[in-house]
Order: C-alpha cells, then sequence, then structure tokens
C-alpha cells in the first residue's frame, strides 16, 4: 500500500551484490539511487529526507538508499537503520559533499575503517566552482586509498562515470596503519568476533553490535579516542587537499543569513505566508476550483452523466441513487476528488516542493526553535507539521527525524489533533477566503490555542526531557523545476490512489445510510450537539460523519449546505480537530502503538465538539 | 564565556566541550576543542549558528551555554 509518495520497497532483494549508498544527510544520495535503479524516491533539500532504506536492481546487483548519517552509530533511528545495511554491504557507494569536505570526511573514513570496499562519490563540484574552493582529486585518492569520481547529481554530470567505475571500489587507508595502539586493540576484539568491522563497533561503544557477542568479555570503552584519532586524520586530509578562497560573497548566502536575522526573518517568514494564502486560498480555492469544480464537473460533467442513468437503469431507484443521487459514487465523489480537491493538492504540494528544494524549512526551524521548546519540542519538529500540511500519513513517517520517542509521541499527537492536511486546507480556505478578517482570525487563532495547549498539557504530564536542536544548514538553492514538477506529480498522484477508493465508498456508504433512514436517525439524534451546542444546521451531521471517514471528505461535504459566516467559522473548527483520517490512523497505530492511537482518535472527538461549542458560546 | 555570549560575525575558538555526548557528535560535523568557528547568528532566547568554512550549524541554546569558547587571538 501507499501512503502519500511513500513506495514501501523490498527489503529481501535476490541479488549476487549488495551496493550500498552511504553519506552525511542532505548530500544527493537518492539522485543516485534514482540514477542507478530508476527507482524515483524523495529529494529535497533539508536533512532527513530520506528516513528508511529503499531498495532496487542494477542488473544483477542490488542497490539500496539509506538515511543520511553523520557516523556509522546508535544516536538515533535512522543511525540504527542505516547502521545495519551498511554493515552488510558488498560495496558501498559514499556520497560525499565535496563543499563540506572537513565533515564528510568523518564518516568515509569510519566506512574506510569498517574494513569496507569503497567507491568516493565527490558529489557537489559545481558548488565547490562557485565558491573557489578548490581541491586536489589526486591527493584526495592517494590519501584515502579509495577511487574518487568528481559529480555533480543534480545536473546530471558523473553519474555515469561513478556507475562504470563501481567495481573499481577498494579498501583504503585505514587509521589504524599509523596507530599501532589502536590497532593491537583492534586485533584482539577481532580474535574473538572472527570480523573486523564488528570488533572495531564494539571498541566504537555501539550497545547494539555489543550484545550480539554475549560471551565477550570485557573490552576497552574507546570511542572518545578514536574519534580524535579519525577527527585528526581527516583534518590532516583536508588540510592537504583542500584550499579556500575566503573572499566569496554569494547571493545565496546572504539570502541565507537574512532568513536567520529576527529583523528581517520575521517579516519574511510573513510574507511567504500571505504568498501561500493567496496562491491556495484565493487563487486555486476560487479561480481555478472555480472552474474546474462548478464549470467543469458541476455544470457539465454531472448533468451527463445523471443523464446516461436516468436512460439507462433510472434515478428513481436504488442503485441510480448509489451511481448519481446526491451523494452519488459517480457524481459528487468525483467531483470532490477532480474537481475540488485535486487542484488543492496539486497546489499545495507545488508550493511544499519549492520550500523543500530552497533550503528554508531547517532555517525556519531555527527561527522556531525557541517556540517549540515551549510544547516539549525543538526546532526540527517544524519540518513534519510543515509537511503535514501537506498530508498528515506522510508527516506522521517523518517525525522519525525528531530526537527522542516524547518529542515523536507529541508531534504525532499534534499532527492527528490541529495540523489540516492540504485537502481538508483548500476546501477550508475556499469557504473561509469568502468570510471577514473577524472570522479568519477566530479560526486560525482558535487552532493554534488548541496546538499550544494540548502541547504544553503533553510537555508536563510526559516523562523525560526533549532533546535540543543540532541541524546543519544547506546553502540556499534555486529549486530546480524537473524535481519539484516531479515530486508533485508523485504525490498528488499518491493522493488520488489513495483517497479515491475511500471517497467511493464512504459515498456508497452514505447513500445506504440515506436509504436506510440511519443517516436521518444520526442527523436527528445529533441535534442536542450540532443545533444545541454548536448552533450549526442539523444536515451538518452529514458532514461529520463524512469527516470520520476522512476529515477533507466532510469539509468538501459543507460547502453544499448553505451555513453563515459564524456557522461556517464553527463547523470548519470541529471538523478541523476532528478525527484523523483513517490512512493517517493506520500510520499512527504502525508507528507508534494501537493503545496511544485510540487516545488520539478520541481525543480528537472530545476536544473538537467542546472546542466548537465553547467558541460558539464565547464569541457568537 | 560560553557560545551564547558570541557576537555576531566574530571568530572564536572552542575551548572546552562539557557534555560527553556533545563532544562526539560535534567531533563528527568537524567541531573539536581548538577549531575555529565563526559566530553566524544568534537567535534571541534561542539557537546560535556556527560557520566553519562553508558549513552552517544551528545548535540549540540548552547545548551552546555548554559549550565554551575564547576569542580568536587570547589564550
Ligand atoms: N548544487 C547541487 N545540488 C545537488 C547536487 N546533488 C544533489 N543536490 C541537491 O541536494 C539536495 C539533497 O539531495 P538528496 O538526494 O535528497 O540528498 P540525500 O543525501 O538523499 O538526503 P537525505 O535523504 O536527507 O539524507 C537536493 O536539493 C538536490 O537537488 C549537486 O551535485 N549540486
Ligand atoms: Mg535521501
Amino acid at each position: 500500500m501507499s501512503h502519500c509518495g511513500q513506495t514501501e520497497i523490498d527489503t529481501e532483494l535476490q541479488a549476487d551484490k549488495k551496493i550500498v549508498l552511504a553519506g552525511n544527510p542532505n548530500v544527493g544520495k537518492s539522485i543516485f539511487f534514482n540514477y542507478l535503479t530508476g527507482i524515483y524516491v524523495s529529494v529535497s533539500n533539508y536533512p532527513g529526507t530520506t528516513l528508511d532504506i529503499s531498495s532496487g536492481k542494477m542488473g544483477d546487483a542490488a542497490v539500496y538508499d539509506t538515511p543520511g548519517v553523520y557516523g556509522v552509530g546508535s544516536i538515533n533511528d535512522e543511525e540504527r537503520v542505516a547502521r545495519d545495511i551498511i554493515m552488510s554491504a558488498d560495496i558501498i557507494i559514499n556520497v560525499v559533499d565535496a563543499s563540506h569536505l572537513e565533515r564528510d570526511l568523518f564518516l568515509t573514513q569510519q566506512l574506510i575503517d569498517l574494513d569496507k570496499k569503497i567507491i568516493v562519490a565527490l558529489n557537489m563540484m559545481d558548488e565547490v566552482e562557485k565558491n573557489n574552493i578548490s581541491i586536489d582529486l589526486e591527493a584526495l585518492e592517494k590519501e584515502l586509498g579509495v577511487p574518487v569520481i568528481p559529480t555533480t547529481a543534480a545536473k546530471n554530470r558523473g553519474l555515469d562515470k561513478l556507475k562504470h567505475s563501481i567495481d573499481q571500489a577498494t579498501k583504503g587507508n585505514s587509521i589504524f596503519t599509523n596507530n599501532q595502539e589502536l590497532a593491537e586493540e583492534v586485533k584482539n576484539v577481532e580474535s574473538e568476533t572472527g570480523n573486523k568491522a564488528d570488533a572495531l563497533m564494539i571498541l566504537e561503544e555501539d550497545e547494539n553490535i555489543r550484545s550480539q557477542y554475549s560471551s565477550l568479555k570485557t573490552v576497552p570503552a574507546l570511542r572518545e579516542e578514536i574519534y580524535t584519532a579519525r577527527r585528526q586524520r581527516v583534518d590532516q586530509i583536508t588540510d592537504q587537499v583542500l584550499s579556500y578562497d575566503q573572499n566569496t560573497s554569494q547571493l545565496a548566502r546572504k539570502i541565507g543569513a537574512y532568513m536567520l536575522k529576527p529583523v528581517t526573518a520575521i517579516p519574511m517568514l510573513l510574507v511567504l505566508l500571505y504568498i501561500i494564502y493567496q496562491f491556495i486560498g484565493v487563487f486555486v480555492a476560487q479561480t481555478v476550483v472555480g472552474v474546474t469544480e462548478e464549470l467543469i464537473f458541476v455544470e457539465n460533467y454531472e448533468p451527463f452523466v445523471r443523464n446516461i442513468i436516468a436512460n439507462t437503469i433510472g434515478l428513481e431507484n436504488f442503485f441510480g441513487q448509489l451511481l448519481a443521487g446526491e451523494y452519488g459514487i459517480l457524481t459528487m465523489a468525483v467531483t470532490y476528488i477532480f474537481g475540488l480537491l485535486l487542484p488543492l493538492v496539486a497546489g499545495f504540494y507545488f508550493l511544499l516542493s519549492i520550500l523543500e528544494d530552497s533550503g528554508y524549512l531547517p532555517r525556519i526551524a531555527v527561527l522556531m526553535d525557541r517556540l517549540l521548546q515551549k510544547i516539549g519540542l525543538n526546532g526540527r519538529a517544524i519540518i513534519p507539521m510543515l509537511l503535514g500540511f501537506g498530508c498528515v500519513t506522510m508527516a506522521t513517517i517523518t517525525t522519525r527525524l525528531l530526537g527522542t520517542k516524547r518529542e515523536r509521541i507529541i508531534s504525532i499527537f499534534l499532527l492527528g489533533l490541529a495540523i489540516p492536511c492540504s485537502a481538508q486546507l483548500g476546501v477550508i480556505a475556499g469557504l473561509i477566503a469568502q468570510l471577514d478578517v473577524f472570522y479568519i482570525l477566530v479560526y486560525v487563532l482558535t487552532i493554534f490555542a488548541v496546538y499550544v495547549l494540548a502541547g504544553t498539557f503533553l510537555n508536563k504530564v510526559l516523562p523525560g526531557e526533549s532533546s535540543d536542536l543540532l541541524i546543519d544548514l544547506p546553502p540556499i538553492r534555486l529549486p530546480d523545476l524537473k524535481n519539484v514538477f516531479n515530486k508533485t506529480y508523485q504525490q498528488t498522484a499518491a493522493f488520488v490512489k489513495e483517497a479515491g477508493p475511500i471517497f467511493v465508498l464512504g459515498a456508497a456508504l452514505i447513500t445506504v445510510m440515506q436509504k436506510t433512514g440511519l443517516l436521518a436517525l444520526i442527523t436527528r439524534g445529533a441535534e442536542p450537539i450540532t443545533v444545541n451546542w454548536l448552533g450549526l444546521p442539523a444536515e451538518t451531521a452529514t458532514a461529520f460523519v463524512m469527516g470520520i471517514i476522512r476529515r477533507d471528505f466532510g469539509a468538501a461535504g459543507l460547502t453544499s449546505i448553505a451555513l453563515t459566516p459564524a456557522q461556517i467559522t464553527i463547523s470548519l473548527i470541529t471538523l478541523t480537530l476532528f478525527v484523523p483520517c483513517i490512512a493517517a490512523m493506520m500510520i499512527m497505530i504502525k508507528e507508534r502503538n494501537f493503545k496511544e492511537s485510540v487516545y488520539i482518535w478520541f481525543g480528537s472527538w472530545i476536544t473538537a465538539f467542546i472546542t466548537g461549542g465553547l467558541v460558539n458560546l464565547l464569541i457568537f | 564565556m560560553t557560545l551564547v555570549d558570541m557576537t555576531h560575525g566574530n571568530k572564536f575558538i572552542i575551548d572546552k566541550i562539557e557534555d560527553k555526548d556533545t563532544r562526539l557528535q560535534a567531533l563528527r560535523f568537524g567541531i573539536s576543542e581548538g577549531s575555529e568557528i565563526e559566530c553566524a547568528g544568534l537567535m534571541p532566547g534561542g539557537p546560535v549558528i556556527l560557520k566553519k568554512n562553508l558549513q552552517e550549524i544551528a545548535i540549540g541554546r540548552r547545548t551552546a551555554e555548554k559549550i565554551s569558547v575564547k576569542k580568536k587571538g587570547m589564550i
């Protein structure tokens, strides 16, 4: 099954050779993976895009893409995932960001020390040229003892050469050749493990590897010594091969700096929000949807379908109603998906892809760090939160990039509770843009208040403390349009595939409920809540029933009910806070567990109706 | 002085990193005791941004307070 663009991958590939792409975060590994296997996996300009192993075939060999890591170890989930696959590789393609050699070669040296066959793809050579860095390739190759192929993956340079050089991968010069003491220690442990790589990882205090050898005697803890020796070796190599021309000043760097100075950064962020609102809420939700939903689907497509049904099986029977009635699967479901939601979702992913590729997201993380600390998160959590506006399901998976379990619980809960996804947000934006600023403010501030209160509450009750921010900031780049369109297309297609069947089933279910009288029963039964407590017309119960299936389905259901501005605001608040969609629930169960997911589900019901009612009581 | 006391645009030398985990993580990033870094930004009450050659890293406040630095040129 695919969830908003995440493809499930077969990790049990049968192959002669296991080729693993390894490297620091955000260096271009996934582009190499795309090139070598022909499989598209997401590529973005922030560390932590890939969080799972992807695999594919290249001839007889299996190729694996891994999450970026700064070293082989067990500091977080990404590292544990990457470590296991790296340890079992036959050949490692180590992708290195040539403009950050000091940082990246630490991992390279560690891979060499682990006695692996390696080939280095020295990527981002265009950045090297732009910044007037010069790298002595021959010296680098000689010092490392492994082949080094310069590449510019984003512009498809050097990829072909790399592909044809993979077989030249060799074991390089380890730090132990010049360090007798450490070499002895490794040899000692190796005599017991029978494996040099495991021996080194045990000396580097890796608990997981250590636990595989229960009979092992006590081993000295040498992580700091080894790391220090490795760092010294890397510094020595870079001193020799690198020279900088410090006096480069580029526009992109200046923009990057302005994004981090509060005086300029906050206005920039507000302008960005305004552009997003204008593009999605006004242009797509009104102008584009006006054409697609109204003109194409409601005025032309639906009458056409109804006509056909009326002339064949007839409209006034159960099947006619099921196919083309008020909630018909050929009429309402199709109009909602293709006329209403598709343009909104595509527009949203288009903007999100541009943002992802620009390098702005990690900078927003820095700006927001202080605020997010107050609800037990650190700045990095802004990345899943922003992606949540695209698709909560996918964002729930992205929470893996957060440091601790505690942060994951808080952010998954908040995502499920208070972050509307693109489809829903689009409908909301379309409805709300017709209202006065006052109502928009009530909506935004209420959702924000619930978000902050829920976060503060969780931060208080959950034991432990959250981790501190540590993130490297990629350079600001002009997004590559091809990648932006590719990503938008992939994610939009995934949306249609996922939401389509659910909408069809949901529409059929509602028709059945209507025909059996169940809908009328629920509508009447819910009156104390809908009419008395929330102050809404009784038929909004239908939208809430639809909302249980998917929140965007529910929001779409509202568009056909006549409501006053206050009623629109209240029903939107209630629906936004309402239960997460079925797909998101399934991912939550998978990523966390059943109990927590059920808490989130019922918690959403309660929060949604209490908040909606309070706003009705206090403000309108 | 620690990272949070730095002034924007000036160069500093890392003096001591108290916490062991932070020290090991910093070693991977390329920052160790004795490295020269530049302060590329300070969020009021928030993270500190360090620059070393072309690389920029943002460090949360709590960690930053535990890393001591000295002005370049002073011993
Ligand atoms: N200028 C330039 N940009 C590149 C190059 N290679 C990759 N990029 C960009 O670098 C960013 C990261 O690429 P990815 O392929 O997502 O990197 P990754 O290593 O898979 O990243 P993680 O999955 O987060 O570890 C994207 O925005 C790419 O467009 C290159 O050679 N030059
Ligand atoms: Mg990747």
